[in-house]
């Protein structure tokens, strides 16, 4: 039983991390239809910058929040430089321009900071909670509260916000929304600054436990991508049950079967969403017309 | 795609065996010899992933994986089998195209994103096989490469694998030129242009999409048996996401539905890092670059860009 | 004259809403048939089950007495029917001859290995379907357009090159979704010359039209389809008058007298 809840409460903590993850790819799907590969890369940055700058002696919350800016910065400069000059591009255009954008900010990091592993102590301190014989890090509560948090922020700034609704009329029909006066170029913007700033705080959440690298971006961003698609691809409830659940099927998988192949898991999924509902769960059909 | 006036198809070929045949007389050393023998080497893989992108309009951001199993093919085929490197080979290729066929089926229903994102898994999926199976693969560190021995003679050397690889990849400019020439290949293009009239004009889409997927993974295993022998070593990256994506800007690059731009493509993107050998760390930073900045302002590839110049130049 | 193709109480809905129901027609071998009516009246999804794009939820289609109701389009045009589009699924990547070329796939020999190595069989075979390509290209008017890549081509001249690629394939029956929209009077003529130089080449003809002109001009018989149901079947003089069919088209087009005598 003990067993059972650790590998529940490292599926849901890894799992709240897909799912923020997810809800940066919901987000700029929504808005432009562009599936950002590049997405993963914002998690890294954070992680990275704030790993650095605590090493370099400067006190987390000032750390964590020059990664909060540095990594929107590259959102938006994302958005400006590559995604917007090729709007109206073919999908294979586009993925090889976020894949390209995804492949920079690796080398970026690579040479700015270096190919190690690094982190910074948790703020609650390292000492596990123990639960029914299951030990949990102080820092996946913060995780899961960060991530609930963030959840909960975005719905009241896309619902109940006039700058949140106009993103949500242009995810829903940009043609209209430009229509009525929304500038749906600088939507996207935001879009993607938005999607870089929730990226950003997972990376920080998640580096006191993962650790971070110039390379994990690529395979998050895989994960984050199977969450958005197993939750159905364009819903924000999509994308934070599918983060969970992918989170929660990697751990008792790798608990369970076999550690070896935890990462096969995510591309499992994948492949099954793909060929069995390929909405996902909450994600809406498409029909062609002849 | 109408026919420019310029290179009737078959002057391709000409022209490409008359580069093979003649670049050693303008190259210093073997260590250029070399760089071209991987370019020939990766060109091969990339005709086949045009044909599958370029003329059938299919995805595949997995096609590492094919050349991977190539690459293992013939150290596995050795080592755990007993079986001589050249049949090694050819099992790669069939093992190759068999998967590519039996993957093929289910995965190429899909379209657009769900394609490509299936594909990489399929890639990454491999990758994972070959990296993780250590008592077998060796794992991360990869695993040594027999060398290939025909009639007692063995292959080895940058001069040898050059006419060797220069020799497919003729062979294979050819048999792809022959294919797109023909009902078969037209076929690819229809399916790619419109998939609704396609089918009702007698084509049947499932069959089609499956056979150049196939062909495209087994030009791929040559090329990759090619690339581990000529090294003597292979590693899980032969079969990475990186190089995936690597040959899908080689296509892009050149120039989809170019068979010309494949080869170009091959050329730029392996010459690029033995030029840029001073910033290898930078290396990433250039492909990425690259990749955008092409794609922003040659989204067609630079052959089809070079010609249509031309065909307004004279207009 | 034989029935070549009938199809029997037709049904199917989308969403709830009856596109089709009840619709029945029967059409003989060597005449030109047509299927016309207001917009929404069920034309183009007709089209779209008789050439197996997706299959009907009531009824069955026939083609010489054989059921094949539901049958994929490649194994339909196998079977002798070929069908041009409402929207065009011209292939714009390549140039109107190897469009029509295209056409002639069925007919052409398709062994794989043959075509990767070039035997002097698949060259003489294309020497071939590019001859008859051309033919067809001369007898819808398009020769000046052969080499040309289809994506620059006019419309009226696509509409055109939809046709000569459906021909092509030597079908029994040949579907025309709309063959004159967006055609002004001078093509709309054209189209039709090209029709009946396609019936007298044998082929049984089943257009969908609102071209009142184009249809009466040139159908043997005509039946009138209105919300998913047939108001009217018959030949033009007997279709024309009958008041239902008129009340139909009232407003839309004018009275069905004034612009058939026209």
């Amino acid at each position: 039983m003990s067993e059972f809840l650790q590998f529940a409460f490292s599926g849901l903590t890894v799992g709240a991390i897909y799912a923020l993850v997810a809800l940066g790819f919901t987000l700029i799907y929504n808005t432009s239809k562009v599936i950002n590969f590049a997405q993963g890369e914002f998690v890294m940055l954070s992680g990275m910058t704030t790993a650095f700058g605590v090493t370099a002696g400067i006190l987390l919350p000032f750390a964590a929040l020059l990664a909060l800016i540095i990594t929107v910065l590259f959102g938006i400069l994302l958005y400006r430089l590559a995604i917007a000059p090729a709007r109206g591009a073919s999908p294979v255009t586009l993925i090889i321009i976020t894949i390209g954008a995804s492949i920079m900010m690796r080398g970026v990091a690579a040479v700015v900071f270096d190919k190690n592993y690094h982190s910074f102590r948790s703020p609650l301190g390292d000492t596990p909670i123990k639960v029914d014989g299951a030990a949990i890090l102080p820092q996946s509560l913060l995780i899961l509260a960060g991530a609930a948090i963030i959840v909960v922020a975005l719905w009241l700034f896309l619902n109940r916000t006039l700058l949140g609704k106009s993103m949500l009329a242009t995810a829903a029909n940009p043609l209209a929304a430009g229509l009525v006066g929304i500038n749906t170029s600088r939507m996207i913007g935001i879009a993607f600054a938005l999607s870089a700033a929730i990226g950003a705080v997972g990376g920080i959440l998640a580096t006191p436990i993962a650790l971070t690298n110039y390379s994990v971006g690529t395979f998050l961003a895989l994960k984050g991508f199977v969450a958005a698609m197993l939750g159905g691809m364009g819903s924000p409830i999509g994308a934070v049950v599918g983060g969970l659940l992918l989170g929660l099927f990697e751990q008792f998988g790798a608990g369970y079967l076999s550690s070896q192949y935890k990462d096969a898991i995510a591309v499992i999924v994948l492949l099954l969403v793909l060929f069995t509902m390929p909405n996902g769960l909450f994600g809406k059909a498409g029909i062609e017309r002849v | 795609m109408a026919r420019g006036p310029f290179v009737s198809h078959y002057a391709l070929v000409g022209a490409v065996a008359l580069v093979v045949v003649l670049l050693p007389l303008a190259l210093p050393d073997n260590f250029y010899l070399r760089v071209a023998a991987l370019v020939y080497i990766n060109a091969i893989a990339v005709i086949g992933l045009n044909l599958l992108m370029g003329y059938a309009g299919q995805v595949s951001l997995g096609h590492a994986g094919f050349f991977g199993i190539g690459a293992y093919a013939v150290a596995l085929g050795p080592a755990a089998l007993g079986l001589p490197v050249w049949l090694s080979l050819l099992a790669g290729a069939v093992l190759s195209g068999l998967l590519a066929f039996i993957v093929g089926r289910p995965i190429l229903r899909l379209r657009g994103y769900y394609l490509a994102v299936a594909t990489l898994g399929l890639g990454l999926l491999i990758w994972m096989f070959f990296n993780n199976q250590s008592e077998l693969t060796g794992g991360p560190n990869g695993m040594q490469v027999p060398r290939l021995v025909l009639f007692g003679w063995r292959a080895t050397g940058p001069a040898t694998w050059y006419w060797i690889s220069g020799a497919t990849l003729v062979l294979g400019t050819w048999i792809a030129l022959n294919l797109i020439n023909s009902p078969t290949g037209r076929a690819f293009r229809a399916i790619h242009d419109s998939e609704i009239a396609s089918r009702v004009l007698g084509i049947d889409i499932a069959r089609y999409k499956s056979l150049v997927f196939v062909l495209s993974a087994v030009y791929a295993a040559i090329a990759g048996s090619y690339f581990s022998l000529f090294d003597g070593f292979v590693t899980a990256d032969s079969s990475s996401f990186i190089r995936s994506i690597e040959f899908v800007v080689m296509a892009v690059l050149g120039g989809l539905g170019s068979i010309l731009g494949s080869i170009v493509g091959a050329a730029f993107l392996v010459v690029l890092p033995q030029a840029l050998t001073v910033f290898h760390e930078y290396e990433e930073i250039v492909l990425g670059l690259i990749m955008i900045v092409f794609m922003i302002f040659l989204p067609g590839g630079v052959v089809p860009s070079l010609l249509s110049l031309a065909r307004w130049r004279t207009a | 004259m034989s029935s070549l193709l009938t199809i029997e109480n037709i049904g199917i809905s989308f969403g709830g809403v009856h596109a089709l129901f009840g619709v029945s027609l029967d059409i003989r071998r060597g005449e030109i048939f047509a299927v016309i009516g207001p917009n929404g009246a069920g034309k183009t999804t007709l089209f779209n089950i008789i050439s197996g794009l997706y299959p009907p939820e009531q009824g069955r289609v026939l083609l010489e007495g054989r059921d094949i109701t539901g049958l994929p389009p490649h194994i339909l045009a196998r079977l002798g029917l070929s069908r041009t589009f409402q929207n065009l699924q011209v292939f714009f990547r390549m140039s109107a001859v190897e469009n029509v070329m295209v056409g002639r796939h069925m007919h052409e020999q398709r062994n794989v290995l043959a075509h990767m190595l070039a035997l002097p069989s698949v060259r003489r075979q294309n020497r071939r379907t590019r001859k008859d390509a051309e033919e067809l290209l001369a007898l819808v008017g398009l020769t000046d357009f052969a080499g040309e890549s289809a994506g620059s081509l006019p419309y009226g001249a696509l509409k055109r090159l939809e046709i000569a690629r459906a021909i092509a394939a030597e079908p029994s029956v040949l579907l025309l979704d709309e063959p004159a929209a967006g055609c002004n009077p001078i093509e709309t003529e054209e189209i039709n010359e090209l029709i009946k130089r396609i019936s007298r080449r044998g082929v049984t003809v089943v257009l969908v039209e609102h071209d009142m002109r184009l249809v009466m001009k040139i159908s043997d018989r005509i039946h009138v389809l209105d919300h998913g149901t047939t108001l009217a079947d018959g030949d033009a003089a007997t279709v024309r008058a009958n008041p239902a069919v008129i009340a139909a088209y009232l407003g839309s087009h004018g009275t069905m007298e004034h612009r058939a005598h026209r």
